[in-house]
């Protein structure tokens, strides 16, 4: 890749390949934080910050590491950074830590990471690679938010907290979905959001 | 006694399935769930590879990473808690490894019939995540070897129960745009909703 296009790199993953939509990464995370805005906001941002820093220093590092044990370097990088946002999280936002449990930890294991510092970070330099990091943190924070838009305002009538929709049990005339504060609900959002961009994207489309 | 690893073991299968209810290990969930038989296979990895680290972990947990644990070794005050998230998942990794070596040797036909997945099990969420809960609410050693094993049943129930869902589902026409992953994630929603038929239960 000689000439290096920034806004390519960065916009790509939003739409044209979104790393859920289309590369189905990272999907466990995406699906458990989403009842709220507040917690899905803080795992967007947690899950960009890791994405765009593993990449940086996988990129940094990829001349120096032997291919054999590659994955094994990737992993503590990732597990270091994730430890670390871990860490930060619970210093400065408990309540936030708290709510979003194990998948604060488990963002080790989301595919998203591993995956661009495999396919991306290792055969690009860092600043290509911190881009792409941040527009495949984009991505994901965009999904992620629009779900836990749509099942925070229907099913709890509330917006980052506030209150949209006055319920039917607090005295107002919204009688929530209550479906869609459990698991099921994220699935069926993710499975519409996917049927929407391909309907707007005919080359995504898979054959039968 | 029984009663209470009973109810373990079927409240991690049902009730809190790992893939239904916590999303874990979705990624290979969708990837993976196209055929019973690969399916099948990949389940099989699970439930061994989530018997061995969880009880494998919750030793390292108690006797070495617990706020405390290292009082044997004469420090008390020791809080290794941070190294938790590394070092479980250094133990996966060994782990999956080892396990690989020993099938490739010992059981060539289940190393072939696994082939790819049992590396990829290393980065699924559901064995980090088995590990994580169990951390989370203070089992001990028994009751971990049985959340380990309730978990990756759970999970694998789910699969192959997705993938048989698949094979029927070829000879559906969807809309064009759904064909593929839209389709399996309403699929999984419809189980995940099945699923919350047992929540009923009383253990």
């Amino acid at each position: 890749m000689a000439k290096f296009n920034v806004k390519q790199t960065l916009l790509d993953p939003l739409f044209a390949n979104n790393p859920i939509g289309l590369q189905i990464l990272g999907i466990c995370s995406a699906l458990a934080v989403t009842t709220k805005m507040e917690t899905a906001l803080a795992m967007s941002v947690s899950v960009t910050m890791v994405i765009l820093f593993s990449n940086l220093f996988v990129s940094l590092i990829r001349n120096y590491i032997p291919s054999s044990i590659r994955i094994i370097v990737q992993m503590v990088i990732i597990a270091s950074l994730v430890i670390l946002t871990d860490q930060v999280l619970k210093a400065f936002a408990p309540g936030i830590a708290k709510s979003l449990s194990v998948y604060v930890g488990l963002i080790i294991t989301n595919c998203i990471v591993m995956g661009r510092a495999e396919a991306f970070a290792m055969k690009n330099p860092p600043i290509a690679s911190m881009l792409d990091g941040i527009g495949n943190g984009l991505g994901y924070s965009f999904v992620l938010l629009i779900v836990a838009a749509v099942r925070e305002i229907f099913g709890s009538g509330k917006f980052f907290g506030e209150v949209v929709f006055p319920l039917v049990s607090e005295g107002g005339w919204y009688q929530p979905n209550g479906l869609l504060l459990l698991a099921p609900s994220a699935f069926f959002l993710i499975g519409i959001f996917i049927w929407v961009l391909r309907t707007f994207r005919p080359e995504q489309l898979e054959e039968q | 006694m029984l009663e209470h690893y009973l109810s373990i073991l079927i409240k991690s299968i049902f009730l809190e399935n790992m893939a239904l209810a916590f999303f874990l290990g979705m990624c290979t969930f969708l990837a993976v769930s196209k055929k019973v038989k690969t399916a099948l296979g990949l389940s099989v990895a699970v439930v061994a590879v989530q018997v061995i680290t969880v009880p494998l972990n919750n030793l390292l947990y108690q006797f070495l990473i617990k706020p405390g644990a290292l009082s044997w070794a004469g420090y008390p005050d020791l809080d290794l808690s941070f190294l938790g998230l590394i070092s479980f998942i250094g133990v996966i990794a060994a782990s999956v490894q080892i396990l690989e070596m020993f099938l490739d040797k010992y059981v060539p036909s289940l190393y072939n019939a696994l082939g790819v997945f049992l590396p990829l099990i290393t980065v699924n969420c559901a064995i980090l995540g088995g590990s994580l809960f169990m951390v989370e609410r203070d089992y001990n050693f028994p009751e971990s070897v049985v959340y380990g094993l309730g978990s990756g049943i759970g999970w694998g129930l789910a699969i192959i129960a997705l993938s048989a869902i698949n094979e029927k589902m070829k000879y559906a026409n969807p809309p064009k745009a759904l064909v593929g992953l839209g389709l399996i994630f309403i699929t999984v929603g419809l189980m995940a909703m099945g699923f919350l038929a047992f929540s009923g239960i009383q253990l």
